[in-house]
């Protein structure tokens, strides 16, 4: 029954895109274009939250493990002169904020929120302090076509021509739904975050398979901050992130911590955020720039009201487990 | 029943700060015995069967499995080893299908992935194969609780326990249910699974074990067989004096009503009926005992006539003052006295001292306060007297109530809630989790409080403890009532029926 006001959602989103696209080409494909870059990030930062609380961590500190690996993929790149390189650095470094999180939620079992939030403050802490200006890319991430795909009318120059992000993101979406619900590694992830004691009496590890997850969701967390400086921006400022990380755990929640579910979501995100913008650009309707600026957060607020109560999030998220 | 022993324990010791919870405790099972654990709480039992199961490890002594002497790693090393346990408190995923939650951690593979199929096939014919009947495509969530523990066993079984432990397996079940739970724990032992079986439930354990061991104060002070020995004496090993098990209990002498219920609706906390129009009535000096298996609306019941749960009713009235609607508050001033079910939850503040839990909801009465001001001294003199009167053992009335055991905080709650002399007293559960010798001490209070001219309405899932104590009873089946049965010896099994749904 969920499923089907989804897809009704989604019906009624493609017949509109396709008769825009009848009307005027370019402008739906830039729209959409700018959709999904919007969305990507959102997506990456999603699935960190999806890992975390299918494990049973409420991971709160998302907003600052993008800040930190958003800034050390933008500066590793920048100082080594190797886009590679600072994506590894980056990605490194969310894994390193992600077993920031895993020692004190799991190892310590402090109380999630505040863990999350420490890491959040060190994040906004660290990287206005170490901030330098002056520094650029050595180069953009390459745009790849993928051929005979991206010369098909409409989804051709929006969906298969883009960077390797994008791409990436993609795929890490895909996979995880097929790992989350088909293989051993996430009927044990999910047993741990519904009953972490019936996992327990079965043999499962339920802190080490806590910890591993977190720290491997930080790795997720990474990409998602490389590719806000790397790709998206190709430059870091200060408090880049802008309330991402938190948006991502409302689109986690408006997906139902399924992978498939929040890409959904974010792309929806993504898209109102594509249309008020164009709408605006083109002075059809005269909203302040302001407004359109709110619109990611009011629309946060306004689909957790609705969505509130109806989904159910892993049953012991949120609390450290310890054996009786 | 000379079979090869499957397990033996020798000598085995486990301290915990403060306490040694098992001396040198030893035990053999063998090859198809069930052989039962029996013994009060805090006796033992538990901490024997998780260094068995691997879960605690013992300071001294040795556990020999198959012959082989063995250290257990945890519970991964013991489920290898064929010993399989069912949880009394059951580890399930409530989200996950019957064939999930069997597979857990020993998943059946494909190519990297679950292979569910396999899984679902293979569970499919071990219900069948040991008539554990359960539909494996069912969500967990979905299943009663009888249901559940048959997920529960079949966990076990699909882990190829021989060694199975079960640990108060039948206190959630209704009779039948309980009756087929021993049935199929004999057909186990017929196929050469020996069981360990805790209860403290004297009748199923003449019932069903081989060998009986009692345990009290962590150490085994007995071992016997049902033929040698029936309730009173295990009552006894069990307790270390002898126990009356059914209360005296004289001819009730009812006299005007004292609670009237009429057409009485409530719904549960999901908003669905569970209450659904009952009438009765409690008399001055009687015991009205409502039988029913769990979650067919007593907690609802209960909850409406002590004003926690809002409900709706033609009349309620209480010695024929109007009722209906009443706060908790005011209904306490009518002089109703409440031990609720989770007496953790709603029967006693824990970190509180006990003086303060005595006093709980008469704490503003001129009494114990004048102004504002508490009386400190008089609430002291009051708990020291209770502590005494209803035998609460504790070191000081400023110990927190949390650190005293079940049977002394329900003590505690049972001393507040008669103190007040209520004219109808509403006792829900009182004796779970409770040991043998408070059961005696607490039935016999509510027999008191009946013979000094209280009604008492008495919702319990222990059919053993409804039948000893009610004049008259009342069974509850989906929020309704089904049946009422009076006078000596009401048949068992008629009762048990109702309960079940089904016709006396």
């Amino acid at each position: 029954m969920k499923a089907r006001w989804a897809y009704s959602i989604l019906a009624v989103i493609m017949v509109g895109v396709i008769w825009s696209y009848t009307v005027d080409e370019i402008r739906t494909t830039s729209v959409l274009s700018f959709s999904l870059r919007y969305a990507i990030p959102l997506i990456l930062a999603a699935m960190v939250g999806i890992v975390c609380e299918r494990t049973g961590v409420i991971n709160i500190g998302i907003e600052g493990q993008l800040l930190m690996s958003a800034f050390a993929g933008f500066f590793g790149a920048a100082i080594t002169g190797n886009l590679l390189l600072g994506t590894l650095i980056g990605i490194g470094t969310g894994m390193i904020m992600g077993a920031f999180l895993a020692v004190g939620a799991v190892t310590w079992k402090m109380d999630q929120i505040i863990a999350g939030t420490i890491i959040n403050i060190i994040a906004a802490g660290l990287t206005s302090f170490f901030y330098a200006q002056g520094y650029t890319l050595p180069a953009s991430v390459p745009i790849i076509a993928i051929p005979y795909l991206s010369d098909l009318p409409l989804v051709g120059p929006v969906l298969f021509d883009n960077g390797l992000f994008t791409y990436g993101a993609i795929v890490v979406v895909l996979v995880l739904q097929f790992l989350l619900f088909r293989t051993v590694w996430g009927l044990r992830t999910r047993a741990v975050g519904e009953k972490p004691s019936a996992a327990d009496t079965s043999g499962i590890g339920v802190n080490k398979m806590r910890f591993l997850n977190v720290t491997l969701a930080g790795g997720l967390a990474g990409m998602a901050g490389a590719y806000l400086s790397l790709e998206a921006a190709g430059t870091f400022e200060r408090g880049f992130t802008a309330g991402r990380g938190f948006t991502a755990l409302a689109i986690m929640i408006f997906g139902a911590w399924n992978p498939i579910g929040a890409m959904g979501a974010a792309m929806f995100f993504g898209l109102t955020q594509g249309v008020a913008s164009q709408l605006q650009a083109d002075e059809v309707v005269a909203i302040p720039q302001q407004f359109i600026n709110m619109l990611p957060y009011v629309l946060t607020i306004v689909l957790l009201a609705i969505v509130a109560g109806r989904v159910k999030p892993p049953a012991a998220a949120g609390r450290p487990y310890e054996k009786d | 029943m000379t079979a090869e022993p499957v397990l033996e324990v020798t000598g085995l010791t486990k301290r915990f700060p403060g306490v040694i919870a098992n001396e040198n405790v030893s035990l053999t099972v063998r090859k198809g015995e069930i052989v039962a654990l029996l013994g009060e709480n805090g006796a033992g039992k538990s901490t024997l069967v998780k260094m068995i199961y691997g879960l605690y490890h013992p300071d001294e002594g040795t556990i020999k499995i198959k012959g082989e002497q063995v250290k257990l790693s945890g519970p991964r090393d013991a489920i290898r080893r064929g010993i399989g346990m069912v949880h009394q408190h059951f580890q399930l995923v409530p989200v996950f299908t019957v064939a999930e939650n069997v597979i857990l951690g020993d998943e059946p593979m494909r190519a990297g992935t679950v292979n569910m199929r396999k899984a679902t096939k293979e569970v499919a014919e071990l219900s069948k194969r040991y008539g554990l009947q359960v539909d494996v495509n069912a969500k967990v969530e979905d299943l009663a609780v009888g249901a559940q523990q048959r997920v529960e066993i079949l966990k076990a079984l699909y882990r190829h326990a021989d060694i199975l432990i079960m640990d108060e397996p039948t206190a959630v079940l209704t009779p039948q249910e309980a009756d087929e739970l021993l049935r199929v724990m004999r057909g186990f032992a017929d196929n050469g699974v020996s069981v360990i079986f805790i209860t403290h439930k004297l009748r199923e354990v003449l019932a069903v074990a081989d060998t009986i061991e009692v345990l009290r104060g962590g150490k085994v002070v007995g071992t016997t067989t049902p033929s040698q020995t029936d309730q009173a004496g295990l009552a006894q090993m069990m307790v270390g004096r002898s126990v009356l098990l059914s209360v005296e209990r004289g001819e009730a002498k009812p006299g005007q009503n004292v609670l009237e219920v009429e057409d009485l609706v409530a719904s549960n906390d999901l908003g669905l009926p569970a209450v659904r129009g009952m009438s009765f009535a409690v008399r001055a000096g009687e015991i009205v005992g409502i039988a029913g298996v769990e979650g067919n609306g007593q907690h609802e019941l209960v909850e409406a006539l002590t004003g926690l749960r809002t409900s709706t009713s033609t009349r309620i009235t209480i010695e024929g003052q109007d009722a209906k609607g009443a706060s908790p508050k005011a209904i306490h001033g009518m002089r109703v006295g409440h031990v609720p079910e989770d007496r953790e939850r709603d029967g006693v503040v824990g970190s509180y001292s006990i003086a303060d839990n005595l006093v709980l909801n008469r704490y503003s009465e001129p009494e114990f306060a004048t102004r504002g001001v508490r009386n400190t001294s008089a609430i002291d003199a009051f708990a020291e007297s209770l502590v005494e009167q209803f035998d609460i053992r504790t070191p000081s009335i400023r110990t927190s109530a949390e650190s005293l055991s079940g049977g002394n905080k329900q003590k505690v709650v049972m001393a507040r809630e008669l103190a007040a002399d209520p004219v109808l007293l509403i006792a829900s559960q009182p004796t779970r989790g409770v040991d043998v010798g408070s059961i005696e001490f607490i039935h016999s209070q509510i027999i008191a409080a009946r013979d000094g001219g209280a009604g008492v309405l008495l919702v319990s899932a222990e059919l053993d403890e409804i039948l000893g104590l009610s004049d008259r009873i009342l069974v509850m089946y989906d929020g309704r009532i089904v049946g009422e049965f009076s006078g000596a010896a009401p048949d068992r099994g008629d009762i048990g029926r109702l309960m079940a749904g089904g016709h006396a």
